[in-house]
Formats: C-alpha cells, sequence, structure tokens
C-alpha cells in the first residue's frame, strides 16, 4: 500500500494542473515559514542584542535614558572597567588553564579505559562501563560536600589542580562510555594485523586505536571544552579565593561588586561567552554530531 | 552533561561492529591494559562514589565542618518534612520539571518540524536558535537579569508596544520570580532539545508521510500518527535528560536571584548549597542532597536500563 500510495504521489506530481496547484502551494507555505520564522528568530537573538547595546553603552547613557533604551553612545569602559578593576584577565587565564588540563586529562584517561573495556576480556566489562556512566549521572549535589572535605583532607582546597582533578573524575564515565562505543566500532580485523605484525598492546592503543577515533575525540572534545569551561559548581565548591576563581564564578562576584554598574557586568558577560561561542562557531559541525551521537532511532 | 549520554548508547553497536577475532588469544588481560582500566576507574570511585556514600552517612549527622559530626540519626529528613522552605523548593522542582521541561520541549520539537526539509534559510534559523546553547547559564543568567530590570529592555519593549501596563518587577516579585528564571532557562534549552529531535527526525520514514498525505491525512494527522510514533525513541531520552537536568538545576538560579525573594526561587539544588555552604548546616544540607538522588536515581537506572538495552 505504501509503495503504490508513493507511485500514486510521484504520478500525481507530473500531470500538468497538479504541478501548477503544487507550486501556488508551495510558496504560500514558504511564505508561512518566512513569516513566522524571521519573526521567531529575531525574538530569539534579541536578548543578545540587547546584551552588547548595554555592554558598549557609557554608565551615563544607560542611568540618564534608562537600562532597555537603544545605544546612544558608544563606550569601552565597561570592558576597560571590567579588565582593569574585575580582575576578569586573570580569571580567564584561570578558566583556560583548567579547561585545557581538565579535557585532555579526560580524554586521556576516558581513552585508557574505553581502550581496556571494549578490547579485552576484562571480567565483568560490561557492569565496569555502565558503573562508570552512573557515576556521571549523579546528581553533583551528592558529592559536593564530602568532596570540598576530600579537598581539604588532602590539602589541594583552593587550587586550580582541586577544580581539575574534580571536574575530570567526575565527567569520566560519560567520556568513556561514548568512546568505548566508537572503539567497538573499529572492526577486529584491525586489531588482529596488528597482532599479527606484533605490535604490543600500548603501540595499538597509540597507532591504530587513538588516530581512529579522532571524530569521536573531536566531537567530545568540543562538548567537553564548553561545560568545563561553563561550569560554575565545582568552582564554588573547591575554590575560595577570588583570583584563582574561574570566569564563570568571577562574573558572580563581579555582579555584586559593581551594583547597578550594568554596562560592566553586560561587558563581563559578554567576555565570559565569546570563548565558546568561538568554540561552537570553529567547531559546529563536530558540536552538533556530538550532541547527536546516536539519538537517531 | 548527562544529556549525551544515552545517545552515545547508540554508537555502541554501530554498523560494521565485530567482535574481534584476536580476543581468544588475548584471553588473559596484560598487566597494563589493567593499568589502563584502574587509573580511571580509581579516580572515579574515589572523587565519585566514595564521596557520594559519605553524603549518606553524613545526612544522619549535625555537623557544623569543625569539630566532630554528632550522629543524630533520622532527625535531618524528619526536619525535612516540617520545613516550609524545603516543602517550597520542592515544590518550586516540580513546577520546574513541568514548566521548563514541556515548554523547552513543545518548543524545540516545534521548530525541529519546521527546520527539518532542507529550505532556504534554515541554516540561518538553526545557527540563531542554537547559539544560546553555548552561553553557560550562569552568563545565561546575568543576560537575562539585566533585561529584566525594572527599567530594562523587557519593561522598556513593553511599554513601547503599549503594554505598558504589564511592567514589573520581574525578579523582585516573588510570583513572578520562578517563572522569570524558568523562561531564561528555556531560551537556552530549546536548541539542545531541537538538536535531539532534528536527530530523531532523520530516522523518520518520508515515503510513510507522503503515503499518508495521499490518503488525505492532514499535516497534523500525519504529525501525530506517523511521525510522533517513530519518535518514542527519542521522546524518552528527552524525558529522562529533562527530569534529571532539572534537578541539578543550580548555576542559573543561583546566578539570577540565588533562591530569593523570600525562597521563591529556591530549587532543591540551591537549598541544599545555601544550607551547606552559606550556613554550614553539613548534616542538613547532607540530607537534602540525598533526598535529591532519591528523586533522581528512578530515572538514572531507566536511563542506564535504555543504555544497556543499545548496546547489546
Amino acid at each position: 500500500m505504501t509503495v503504490s500510495n508513493t507511485i500514486a504521489a510521484i504520478a500525481a506530481d507530473v500531470r500538468p494542473p497538479a504541478v501548477r496547484k503544487r507550486v501556488s502551494r508551495r510558496a504560500r507555505s514558504a511564505a508561512w515559514f518566512h513569516g513566522l520564522m524571521i519573526p521567531l528568530s529575531l525574538l530569539w537573538i534579541t536578548p543578545l542584542a540587547f546584551i552588547l547595546f548595554v555592554a558598549f553603552r557609557s554608565f551615563d547613557d544607560i542611568s540618564a535614558n534608562g537600562l532597555g533604551a537603544f545605544p546612544t553612545s558608544f563606550s569601552l569602559d565597561g570592558f576597560i572597567t571590567v579588565f582593569t578593576q574585575g580582575g576578569v584577565g586573570q580569571s580567564l587565564v584561570n578558566s583556560v588553564i583548567v579547561t585545557v588540563s581538565t579535557v585532555l586529562t579526560s580524554l586521556l584517561l576516558a581513552s585508557l579505559a574505553a581502550f581496556a573495556l571494549s578490547r579485552y576480556r576484562i571480567p565483568f566489562r560490561r557492569g565496569i562501563l555502565l558503573l562508570m556512566l552512573a557515576g556521571n549521572l549523579l546528581p553533583p549535589q551528592i558529592l559536593l560536600i564530602p568532596v570540598s572535605r576530600i579537598c581539604e583532607a588532602l590539602g589541594i582546597y583552593d587550587t586550580l589542580f582541586a577544580l581539575i582533578v574534580v571536574q575530570v573524575a567526575f565527567g569520566l564515565g560519560f567520556y568513556t562510555f561514548v568512546l568505548h562505543g566508537f572503539m567497538r566500532a573499529i572492526p577486529g580485523e584491525v586489531f588482529e594485523a596488528a597482532v599479527v605484525d606484533g605490535a604490543g598492546d600500548l603501540r595499538i592503543y597509540a597507532r591504530i586505536i587513538m588516530p581512529l577515533c579522532r571524530p569521536a575525540l573531536a566531537a567530545l572534545g568540543a562538548l567537553a571544552t564548553t561545560w568545563v569551561f561553563n561550569d560554575l559548581i565545582w568552582a564554588m565548591t573547591v575554590l575560595r579565593t577570588e583570583t584563582k576563581f574561574p570566569i564563570t564564578a568571577a562574573l558572580l562576584n563581579l555582579q555584586g561588586g559593581f551594583v547597578s554598574q550594568w554596562n560592566v557586568v553586560a561587558a563581563g558577560a559578554v567576555i565570559a561567552a565569546i570563548p565558546t561561542a568561538i568554540v561552537f562557531f570553529a567547531f559546529q559541525k563536530h558540536f552538533v554530531s556530538g550532541l547527536m551521537v546516536g539519538s537517531s532511532k | 552533561m548527562t544529556q549525551t549520554a544515552l545517545l552515545a548508547a547508540r554508537s555502541q553497536r554501530a554498523p560494521g561492529a565485530k567482535r574481534p577475532k584476536g580476543r581468544s588469544r588475548l584471553a588473559r588481560v596484560p598487566r597494563i591494559i589493567w593499568v589502563f582500566l584502574l587509573l580511571p576507574l580509581a579516580a572515579e570511585l574515589a572523587l565519585v562514589f566514595w564521596p557520594a556514600l559519605n553524603s549518606f552517612s553524613l545526612s544522619m549527622t549535625t555537623w557544623n565542618g569543625v569539630g566532630p559530626a554528632v550522629n543524630v540519626g533520622f532527625k535531618n529528613y524528619q526536619d525535612l518534612l516540617t520545613d516550609p522552605i524545603y516543602q517550597t523548593a520542592l515544590i518550586n522542582n516540580v513546577i520546574w520539571v513541568v514548566g521548563f521541561g514541556g515548554a523547552s520541549v513543545i518548543i524545540g520539537l516545534a521548530l525541529a518540524v519546521a527546520l527539518n526539509r532542507p529550505r532556504r534559510g534554515i541554516g540561518i534559523y538553526r545557527s540563531v536558535i542554537y547559539l544560546p546553547m553555548v552561553l553557560s547559564l550562569a552568563v545565561t543568567g546575568i543576560f537575562w537579569r539585566v533585561l529584566y530590570q525594572p527599567d530594562g529592555t523587557l519593561n522598556l519593549r513593553l511599554e513601547a508596544i503599549g503594554l505598558g501596563f504589564l511592567k514589573h518587577q520581574w525578579l523582585a516579585d516573588p510570583n513572578t520570580a520562578l517563572y522569570a528564571v524558568l523562561i531564561a532557562a528555556v531560551w537556552r534549552q530549546v536548541g539542545y532539545i531541537m538538536v535531539l529531535y532534528l536527530a530523531g527526525l532523520k530516522g523518520v520514514d518520508p515515503a510513510l508521510e507522503e503515503a499518508a498525505s495521499v490518503d488525505g491525512a492532514t499535516a497534523w494527522q500525519r504529525f501525530w500518527r506517523i511521525v510522533m510514533p517513530q519518535l518514542s525513541g527519542v521522546n524518552s531520552i528527552v524525558f529522562a535528560v529533562t527530569v534529571i537536568d532539572s534537578l541539578r538545576t543550580f548555576d542559573i538560579v543561583w546566578a539570577m536571584t540565588r533562591g530569593g525573594p523570600y525562597n521563591s526561587t529556591q530549587l532543591l539544588s540551591t537549598y541544599m548549597f545555601q544550607e551547606s555552604f552559606t550556613v554550614l548546616n553539613l548534616g542538613y544540607g547532607s540530607a537534602i542532597a540525598v533526598t535529591i538522588f532519591l528523586l533522581a536515581i528512578v530515572f538514572i537506572i531507566t536511563y542506564l536500563v535504555r543504555a544497556t538495552r543499545e548496546e547489546s
């Protein structure tokens, strides 16, 4: 029935009157489509546009004309203040250190675990994999107090190192799970050929498996970068000194320190958004494919 | 961070996957492979599972962080039952699951359907909808805080289009604050839900829809009778993700209202954080954390069961 209907549909398409009718209907539907989507898209970016307006307005303009008014001035004061008095430069450096170290360490450790679990007969490997994934699904709230205590006991509380270690441990399960899937999909012949050639385990991992996993690593890397960079709760849990804060936590402080100086607050928020926006646009394909991995069912 | 885990499950059985034939010869696991596995596993056990277990025992104590913790049995949990702020937080969390989940799913699904077929301009539309997704929840919160100010964009625009009577102190009024935060969160979430449904729609057979269309089914009927049933997999992912994320929601509320005014935007996570790190009621905070865990565990298990099924 499906087939015959499809044939009927195709047949209908070649009859001239039907074609004409179709074209006009298509034009009308396109008008509807853009008529709805253009206002919606504008509505969607309005918040971003107005934040940019606020960030580039002068304090006097804002206090005279209102925060939500269209700009009548152009000033970089907000951005200058954020860097000179807000300490945003330092916090950006902190964020970059933490993000780069966390993402690289996580992907390295996760790929090792995924390699072991996907290629060797480890007892209970399915259970271990799911246990690791389960750890990543836990609500972080149940970890916060003990984690801050453990960091204190280890003498690493209030260091960027603690923030890196904690985020690596929490993210590992997810990255391992995804990489395990990719590694299992690599045909066994590839692996076998390497064994026959006399390659050792380490060599197989570094020279064969990792290069084949490059797309998965890229997708995970893009996702992980935004997640780690955007984290707030772990930073608030293991850090106390303001000069060690990553940009998200610093931003909340900025909000308290520059009350009603909205151009400063907006400028800080814009600066905090720029790095992840760059990652997104540079790796949009990886990013979206990372989110989509396997969801088509 | 959980979001994609389930989605990833599918890749676990990518086409062409074969059991490595060399495996029988490798029955004995080399020592270095044990190191490969145990290093990450130990990190996770020490910094995820061990702390999680500790929260359970801490929740049975009264402790301010200095001196010894005093064991009080289930007292913290009994106190929670009569704690009005906890009840507010619990109700707010339910509102959050329904409102945040419902709105982002309806808008995200509608946009995915609209932007599914290749058409002029969909690339731009999609990018616009995706864009908020890359902002951190903290940045999103601050953005919207600026918009919601009494002389902010929202109020000024309302006035400009003749709806000045709707002007409001959105975040200062306990009646509107939670919904104001919720809208900001939905704005950011829609792009993500749209990605999931776009992926799901790729797996929908267009011939079926075409056939139904020829049979005279309206677009509405086609959507509910033909497309929706084929999206059941994505639907269950979206459902689990939404609930788990809702129970974790913290950053955006903390950035916008810190649970105020008068606890009107308090969620379980913010109340937990406040009790633990502001008031230093570590036992009580742990008890709240345990209740969050207990609410989440059902959905975590659902999620894992699905992941297992996908994998085998």
